[in-house]
C-alpha cells in the first residue's frame, strides 16, 4: 500500500507543492496528541524497544559512555531516545529528569517547510507530520529546517527517517506503539483535546507537590506540536537535555521558502516573458557590422555552421597538409 | 541515426532545459497529489493470547502470526504488543516484554529437548517423547529409592526431598493451581518458579 493514494482529505499539507488536497468535509477527524509525562516515566524505555519492534528497526549494538542514554543518539533506525539528565536544583537536591526524544509533530513543520521534494513530508488531517521515503531525495533540508533536531539521513539509502507516531496504527485506530506499552502511564496518547486536559490534571497535581513551575510544554512558536510533555520545570525545558525554551523554524529556512521562493519564481517568470517580448519586437541577436576583424569572425561563423563530425574532418586535414 | 546539434544549438537547447526544469522546481508544475500511508502490518494477522514468559507479574500478550492455521501453512509470529484485555497489565509491556519477538526468534534459544548423558560432555537431541519417558523414569526411580513417610521421629511427612521443581512463569492461575497440586502430591517439598530466580 505503501506510495498508494490513501483518502487524500487526510492529507492537509505536502512539502514542495502548492497543489491542494481536497477538502470538503468538515469535522470527523480529532486532532491528536502524545502526552509525555516526564514526572511520570522511570526510564526503562519498553517505549524504545517497542518502537523499534513495530517499526522492524534494529540500530546496531552502540557502546558505554558511562550514563544510561542507548544508543547516543537518534539514527535512521532509532526513531526515539530516552536522554537521560541529571539535574540539581537550586537547594542542591538531585533530580533525575528522563525525556523522551522523538518528534514533535509540529503544526507547523519546519521539515515540510524547508523540503524541496514534492509529497516527501506530508501533514495529516489529524495533525501527524510523516516522511514518504519513496519521494525524498536525501538533501537533509528537513533536518536544517527542524527546530528539535529530529530527523536522520541513512548511509545505507539517503533518505530521512524519523518517528512516524505510528501514523499507519493510528490511521487504524490504535494507539501508537510506545503509548501502548509504557508501564507507568508516562505516555498518553488521545485526542489534543484530551490530552491538554490530562496535562492540566497531572500540572495541577505536581503543584500541589511542590513543583511551583510545573506545566505543558506546548510550543506556539511552531503552532503547537503533537507531542506534548508534563515537565516538572516548565520555566527552564533547557534542563532535559536542550529542550527549546521557544522553538522556531530558523528564519533562513522562513526567508528562504517563506519570502524568497515566490519572489524568485515571478522574477524568472518576468524574465522569461520579457525575454518572449524581446525576441518578438527585436527579432534574434546578429552580429554586428563593424566587425573589428571581419575576416576571424566570417571563419569562426564558418565553423559554427559546420556540423562537428565535419569540423574535426577538416581539422585533420588541415593537419595532414 | 547520428542528432547533428551545433554548439550554438547545444548552449540554446540546455538553456531551455535548465529554464524549463527550474520553472518546475519553483512550483510552477506540481506534483500530482502524492501521499501515502505505511502499509499496516496486522492485517489479517492470526492473533493468539499467551502469558510473559519473563517473570511473575505475568502480562499479557497478544502474538500475531502469518498464517491463518490452514493445513498448507506454517504459522510464523512476526508481532508480539500488550493484551488491553489482560487485567495485569491492560496492554502495556515492560521493555523485555515489549522485546520478547527478538527472543522468540534467538538463534540460541532452546527448541527442542536435549539430554547430556552420565559423564559426557555432549548435549544430544533427542525426541519429546523420549525426553518424557526418561524423566518420568527417572523420577520413578528416585522417588521408589527415596522417598519418605517417617522422619527420625517418627512424625508421618510422606515427603521426597532428593528431587526439585522448577516451574515456568508464562503461567496462568490455572496453570499454576494444577502445577502445585502434581508436585505436591509426588511429596517434591523443593518447587520454586523460574520467575523467582
Amino acid at each position: 500500500m505503501r506510495g498508494d493514494q490513501i483518502n487524500l482529505q487526510n492529507i492537509i499539507a505536502r512539502s514542495a507543492s502548492m497543489a491542494p488536497s481536497p477538502q470538503e468535509r468538515s469535522g470527523g477527524v480529532e486532532k491528536v496528541a502524545k502526552l509525555i509525562d516526564v514526572s511520570k516515566c522511570i526510564g526503562c524505555k519498553a517505549c524504545q524497544v517497542a518502537c523499534s519492534e513495530w517499526n522492524d528497526l534494529r540500530d546496531d549494538v552502540g557502546e558505554c559512555y558511562g550514563v544510561y542514554t542507548n544508543p547516543m543518539d537518534l539514527s535512521p533506525n532509532t526513531f526515539q531516545l530516552m536522554r537521560f539528565n541529571e539535574y540539581e536544583d537550586e537547594q542542591g537536591n538531585l533530580e533525575w529528569l528522563i525525556r523522551k526524544d522523538n518528534c514533535m509533530h509540529c503544526a507547523e513543520p519546519g521539515c515540510l517547510k524547508a523540503c524541496p521534494a514534492p509529497g516527501a513530508i506530508v501533514q495529516y488531517a489529524n495533525g501527524i507530520v510523516d516522511f514518504n521515503e519513496e519521494h525524498c531525495i536525501g538533501c537533509g533540508y528537513c533536518v536544517a529546517g527542524c527546530p528539535f533536531n529530529i530527523p536522520r539521513i541513512s548511509k545505507k539509502d539517503a533518505k530521512a527517517y524519523k518517528c512516524t507516531l505510528c501514523s499507519d496504527r493510528v490511521y487504524h485506530g490504535l494507539e501508537p506503539a510506545c503509548a501502548k506499552t509504557c508501564p507507568t502511564g508516562a505516555i498518553m496518547f488521545g485526542t489534543k483535546e484530551d490530552m491538554l486536559e490530562q496535562g492540566a490534571m497531572r500540572t495541577d497535581y505536581l503543584k500541589d507537590r511542590g513543583y511551583k513551575n510545573a506545566g505543558i510544554y506546548d510550543p506556539a512558536g511552531v503552532g503547537g506540536t503533537h507531542v506534548i510533555y508534563v515537565l516538572q520545570h516548565a520555566d527552564k525545558p533547557e534542563i532535559y537535555n536542550n529542550l527549546p525554551s521557544d522553538p522556531r523554524i530558523s528564519p533562513l529556512t522562513e526567508a528562504w521558502k517563506g519570502v524568497t521562493k515566490p519572489l524568485m519564481s515571478a522574477v524568472i517568470g518576468l524574465s522569461a516573458l520579457a525575454g518572449f517580448f524581446h525576441y518578438a519586437i527585436k527579432g534574434p541577436k546578429e552580429e554586428p557590422e563593424d566587425d573589428p576583424d571581419p575576416e576571424k569572425a566570417d571563419a569562426d561563423r564558418a565553423l559554427d555552421e559546420k556540423s562537428p563530425t565535419q569540423a574535426l574532418q577538416d581539422a585533420d586535414e588541415e593537419g595532414r597538409e | 541515426m547520428t542528432l547533428q546539434v551545433t554548439r550554438r544549438q547545444f548552449f540554446k537547447l540546455g538553456a531551455a532545459g535548465m529554464a524549463t526544469s527550474s520553472m518546475a522546481m519553483m512550483g510552477f508544475a506540481p506534483d500530482a497529489a502524492q501521499a501515502s500511508i505505511r502499509h499496516f502490518k496486522l492485517t489479517g494477522a492470526k492473533i493468539t493470547r499467551n502469558i510473559c514468559t519473563y517473570c511473575s507479574v505475568g502480562c499479557g500478550m497478544l502474538l500475531y502470526s502469518r498464517g491463518d492455521g490452514s493445513i498448507n501453512s506454517t504459522d510464523d509470529i512476526y508481532h508480539v504488543e500488550g493484551d488491553p484485555d489482560h487485567p495485569v497489565s491492560r496492554g502495556s509491556l515492560c521493555p523485555k516484554g515489549a522485546g520478547v519477538l527478538d527472543f522468540i526468534k534467538s538463534e540460541s534459544r532452546l527448541s527442542h529437548p536435549e539430554v547430556r548423558e552420565p559423564g559426557s560432555s555432549e548435549w544430544k537431541r533427542i525426541s519429546w517423547d523420549d525426553a518424557l519417558d526418561r524423566i518420568a523414569r527417572h523420577m520413578k526411580d528416585d522417588r521408589d529409592a527415596n522417598f519418605e513417610t517417617h522422619d527420625e521421629n517418627g512424625n508421618l511427612v510422606n515427603r521426597w526431598l532428593s528431587t526439585g521443581f522448577l516451574a515456568a512463569s508464562a503461567t496462568t492461575n490455572e496453570t499454576a493451581y494444577l502445577t502445585h497440586k502434581i508436585v505436591r502430591n509426588l511429596g517434591i517439598l523443593s518447587f520454586d518458579n523460574q520467575a523467582r530466580v
